[in-house]
């Protein structure tokens, strides 16, 4: 049995700290641009087709559906070593944009191109200190994915 | 806009140097570069006063790598670059060599590179990243994507597509180590089978071991100049017709990560060249994992998307084959010391002077040559050369 990973924490800047605050309060907060309407990941401060600043965030719904993967059976640093075998996948959002992403909660063997799949969180143990060098005041999770 | 045909045929690679080591602890990257730079201007008959304008780009050097190589080789030239998109960055510099020369900036490019990645023990496959260091990074780091990892992506996605085989795969490896063993500076020679690929461990599936390039150390150098100067050199010229570069991301909404940055790379060069696909000989092309090399002819236009299984069967990307794919064995089985554009470039302009005793593609005229750099599940950059004979 896979040893379950453990999660390094994210490294935030203004221009994403909202989206990674929202993992803490788990809500998968994406970005949408007021005048284009252009739903984009990762988050800018600035919509990239129109270069518009006017960007709201709003939270997704945290369905999609895999849009490919892979049966991970070999990481040599010491975070994923012992957890492989572990899916890293790509998930197209109900939304639009796709996000990297572990697929869990089924057998790697089982995981298939186009299921439809779900948002879990994991969360991180604050630790407020260090946090704050990290961009991230407040709480945060890392996103993953179970079969929906 | 409209690309302008002004500098077709007009610009050569004079020179080239393959450094012949694999495995080179004794050595240092900037000395492996200048052992290049000997032997590609030996090559042409130039020397270290015929340099005015360089090119570099390393996993080692640092954002200003290539001012530590003028300093080491005492040069002095008019013109620099150190751009760095990744494998590709030495296709890319002919480009920009070209353009300079064309442009009068500079007469003569010499553009190397030099590595120690396997004595230093980079563990480029399944070793690097690790936690987050920055915002952009962050959104990729916690969920352990290896090199590996992210061609497999690819990988997978072409299976479920188009119904491309694991065996198809293999035969690329196949392929490339037939070639590697004709070449007796390969560092992989000992012939393997599809059975031999489909039994060797999964890194990262569907990708097994041996549809992973090798590590190596190793170098190379190009002289680049114009076609005049060229002529009255010590080797015949080879001759660039066209070029290309492009990036291709996955950043806003759902990307297609079956096209990547090859196809208007390779667009452009071809238009550029005046010459279609069916003028091709032979094809130098980044295959860092098999599945590069498939999706690589599929974006080259050589076949069309989703018939890149079929196209490498039957050898038919082997010597003698329809289009000979990297003769020296490419970095499935030859070598891969890191960044591995240059030896597109070395092997295309041997084959096409005809100094590939053993492995030389028959008649070869005209040859594509393509470099992938940086994860192509990800985000990477393309950069096309086609060149012929003069």
């Amino acid at each position: 049995m896979a040893a379950e990973i453990s999660y390094s924490k994210p490294v935030a800047d203004w221009e994403t700290r909202a989206f990674w605050e929202g993992c803490g309060r788990h809500e998968l907060v994406l970005q949408r641009c007021r005048d284009c309407q252009t739903v984009q990941f990762r988050p800018r401060a600035i919509c990239a087709k129109c270069l518009s600043s006017d960007i709201e965030h709003f939270v997704a719904s945290g369905r999609g559906t895999v849009y490919t993967f892979t049966v991970t059976h070999q990481n040599h640093l010491p975070a994923f070593r012992d957890a492989c075998p572990y899916v890293l996948a790509y998930v197209d959002l109900e939304e639009g944009p796709q996000l990297m992403t572990h697929v869990v909660g089924c057998d790697p063997q089982d995981v298939r191109i186009g299921m439809p799949v779900e948002v879990e969180f994991v969360d991180l143990e604050r630790d407020p200190a260090k946090d704050a060098s990290r961009g991230i005041a407040a709480g945060t999770a890392i996103p993953r994915f179970h079969p929906s | 806009m409209a690309l302008s045909r002004d500098l077709t045929g007009k610009i050569a690679l004079a020179g080239v140097y393959e450094h012949p080591t694999r495995w080179a602890p004794d050595k240092t990257e900037l000395q492996i570069m200048a052992e290049c730079a000997r032997g590609a201007l030996d090559d042409c008959g130039l020397t270290l006063d015929d340099v005015d304008g360089l090119f570099s780009a390393g996993i080692a050097m640092g954002p200003m790598g290539v001012v530590s190589l003028a300093e080491y080789l005492d040069l002095k030239p008019n013109y620099i670059d150190g751009t760095n998109i990744g494998g590709s960055s030495f296709v890319a510099h002919v480009n920009h060599a070209a353009a300079a020369i064309h442009a009068g900036l500079c007469e003569v490019g010499l553009i190397l590179y030099g590595s120690t990645a396997a004595s230093n023990s980079l563990a480029i496959g399944t070793g690097m990243g690790g936690a987050a260091r920055d915002a952009a990074g962050s959104f990729v780091s916690p969920y352990g994507m290896t090199t590996v990892g992210s061609y497999a992506l690819v990988a997978q996605r072409h299976m479920h597509e188009y119904g491309t085989t694991p065996e198809q795969l293999a035969e690329i490896a196949v392929t490339m180590r037939k070639h590697a063993s004709l070449n007796p500076d390969a560092k992989m020679r000992k012939l393997i089978t599809i059975e031999d690929v489909l039994s060797s461990r999964v890194i990262s599936e569907p990708l097994h071991l041996l549809d992973c390039c090798i590590i190596s150390d190793g170098g190379g150098a190009l002289v680049v100049t114009s076609a005049e100067r060229a002529r009255d050199l010590a080797k015949p010229p080879v001759l660039i017709q066209g070029c290309g570069e492009a990036v291709c991301h996955r950043e806003i909404g759902s990307p297609d990560l079956l096209t990547i940055a090859a196809r208007q790379s390779a667009d452009n060069a071809f238009a550029m060249s005046g010459l279609g696909r069916d003028d091709v000989d032979l094809c130098t092309l980044y295959d860092s994992f098999t599945i590069t090399a498939l999706v690589t002819l599929e974006n080259l236009g050589f076949c069309k998307p989703g018939e890149g299984g079929a196209f490498v069967e039957g050898g038919r990307i082997g010597l003698g084959g329809a289009l000979p794919v990297n003769p020296d064995g490419g970095g499935l089985s030859s070598n891969h010391p890191g960044m591995r554009g240059i030896f597109l470039v070395i092997e295309a302009v041997r084959q096409l002077r005809g100094e590939c005793e053993g492995r030389q593609v028959e008649a070869a005229e005209v040859a594509c040559v393509h470099g992938t750099g940086g994860t192509l599940g990800v985000a990477h950059s393309g950069a096309t050369l086609i060149l012929s004979k003069a």
